[in-house]
């Protein structure tokens, strides 16, 4: 029976309001393809790439055509090379190997290029983490990841004391490109391993051979149900966004269904998170706004995405039979039309951004400040981010782009989903010494909660 | 397999023949038809049944679309599983 009003809204939220499933990410275990000869680990993992992930971005054209819901971007994400590659050492070998397999079957990033460090490093990992300069500087598709801190051992601030030197050194070695190398690259507190987005993404030590998450979108159709219900109470709105994030997320957990069928792999989980596009009409700050906020960054703003974040993912946890991933609200500064435009009134500062990191998933992501913020700084930046992670038993992660020439006031463009950012400022208070001192803060107590 | 066909657009006279003549042509079943006029625009659904057809559902998506072209509406084809997904619990 045909339910006339259904299917046109259906419609009107791919045409008007910009709902897209936003991304397909095939988690691949790379665990077979380690050697201790780096030639022969090279052909392993391109190989098995080639082979598993070949089809993706057919799979996703094809699905995106017979439902009518853009499926916006093919990723792949691996095991962490750190892990893959300690046999031979070839770690760098093995990300231009990924690089060279992604270009060639079509897909926007790969990601993987990551390694666990929250407790201590290896000698082997120790290795790895000195290439993520090079390796991400030198490929075009590859993303990489760090995860520094968890709830269960604490935040390894010699490894956040390193993250701040990795991030300039990739600022500098991609200089001539806006410092692009950084937005690929980010620095996690609890990091989960069946993450869809990058530049996170990477397939956990706990997963299978072969595994489709899915991320989905959909800010633009929030805001249009929460513009029709203007001058309700936050209950109704809570009620609002629930169902439709109910809608959103059914669209995201049949596309992975149908897309891991056709790859001969398993559906994992759906992301159950609202991210955002630079296009007008996509934007998360919109729907705070739509709350009642004259802009987002004032008093009110973590309220009210607490509220979207916790209704979204009640709406979204009915709609699909495995959820995971980060699931929360994205607040990527450079990727979200009224983000940056508050950035740009001088409305939302670093400060309020780290606060609404505490309600929400993803952490301070796609931020871009003065060129000659120090080191010691980012490192600060990170380990602030980290405890917020750590303490309140949640993922939170850095992507911060130290842009090099630019300073408060100057913007920068990254160009397509990636977006353009005004530079933030930071604070000129020194924090170097805290950050050299290095060690371990220690895992929180989980008792004595007041 | 079940698709939804949807046509949008001005009104005019044929559009219904037009499009029920191409699926004829093609082996293709109409179960079921909902048509509404809202102010001067032409919504139409279509619920049809692919199982018999003589066409591969991205030509017959292609041909949809520069059918609509030709008469100056916005058809489309969707697999009915993304609105029973959405709507249905």
């Amino acid at each position: 029976m045909i339910n006339t009003g259904d299917i046109l809204e259906t419609i009107k939220m791919v045409d008007d309001q910009n709902l897209d499933v936003r991304t397909i990410t095939l988690s691949l275990s790379l665990l077979d393809c380690t050697d201790s000869d780096g030639k022969k680990a090279e052909k392993k993992v391109y190989d098995k790439v080639m082979k598993r992930a070949g089809n993706l971005v057919k799979v996703g054209e094809q699905l995106s055509a017979e439902l009518g819901i853009p499926v916006v971007n093919k990723r792949v994400s691996v095991t962490p090379v750190s892990i893959i590659g300690a046999p031979s050492g070839n770690y760098v070998g093995l990300a231009k190997a990924l690089d060279k397999a992604a270009k060639e079957i079509g897909i926007d990033f790969l990601g993987g290029y990551s390694a666990l460090v929250h407790k201590d490093a290896t000698k082997a990992e120790e290795a790895f983490l000195h290439t993520i300069p090079e390796a991400i500087s030198e490929t075009e598709k590859l993303c990489s990841s760090v995860n520094v801190a968890s709830t269960r051992s604490g935040i390894n601030m010699n490894a956040v004391r390193l993250m701040g030197e990795i991030i300039k050194d990739l600022a500098a070695r991609t200089a001539n490109d806006r410092a692009i190398g950084c937005a690929k690259f980010v620095v996690f507190a609890n990091a989960v391993e069946d993450n869809p987005f990058m530049a996170g993404a990477f397939t956990g030590l706990g997963e299978g051979e072969a595994t489709v998450n899915v991320g989905v979108s959909g800010p633009g159709v929030v805001a249009a149900a929460l513009k029709k219900c203007k001058g309700a109470d936050l209950t109704t709105v809570a009620e609002v966004i629930k169902k439709t994030a109910f809608k959103i997320t059914r669209a995201g957990q049949l596309v992975g269904g149908k897309a891991a069928e056709m790859l001969g792999a398993k559906f994992g989980i759906v992301d159950l998170s609202l991210a955002p596009t630079p296009a007008i009409g996509d934007s998360v700050a919109e729907i705070l706004e739509i709350m009642g906020l004259s802009s987002v960054g004032g008093h009110g703003t973590t309220a009210a995405l607490a509220l979207l974040n916790d209704a979204v993912k009640k709406g979204g946890v009915m709609a699909s039979s495995m959820v995971g991933g980060l699931s929360g609200a994205f607040i990527p500064v450079s990727e979200d039309a009224g983000m940056i435009e508050a950035v740009r009134a001088n409305k939302l500062s670093l400060s309020k951004l780290e606060a609404m990191t505490a309600v929400c998933s993803v952490g301070l992501d796609m931020i871009a400040v003065p060129g000659d913020t120090s080191a010691e700084t980012v490192s600060a930046i990170i380990a602030d981010e980290c405890a917020i992670g750590v303490v309140n038993n949640k993922t939170t992660a850095v992507r911060i782009i130290p842009v090099p020439g630019k300073k408060v006031g100057d913007e920068v463009s990254f160009g397509g989903l990636l977006g353009s950012a005004p530079i933030i400022s930071v604070s000129d208070v020194d924090s170097s010494e805290f950050v050299r001192r290095g060690g371990i803060i220690p895992a929180p107590l989980h008792s004595l909660k007041n | 397999m079940k698709a939804i066909v949807t046509v949008l657009g001005k009104d005019k006279v044929g559009i219904i023949a037009d499009i029920a003549i191409l699926m004829k042509d093609y082996g293709i079943n109409i179960c079921d038809i909902s048509q509404t006029l809202m102010q001067e625009y032409f919504t139409m659904i279509m619920l049809v049944d692919l199982s018999a057809a003589q066409v591969d559902f991205t030509a017959l998506q292609k041909e949809l679309k520069t059918r609509g072209e030709e008469i100056g509406v916005d058809i489309r084809i969707q697999h009915q599983d993304l609105f029973d997904s959405m709507h249905k619990i």
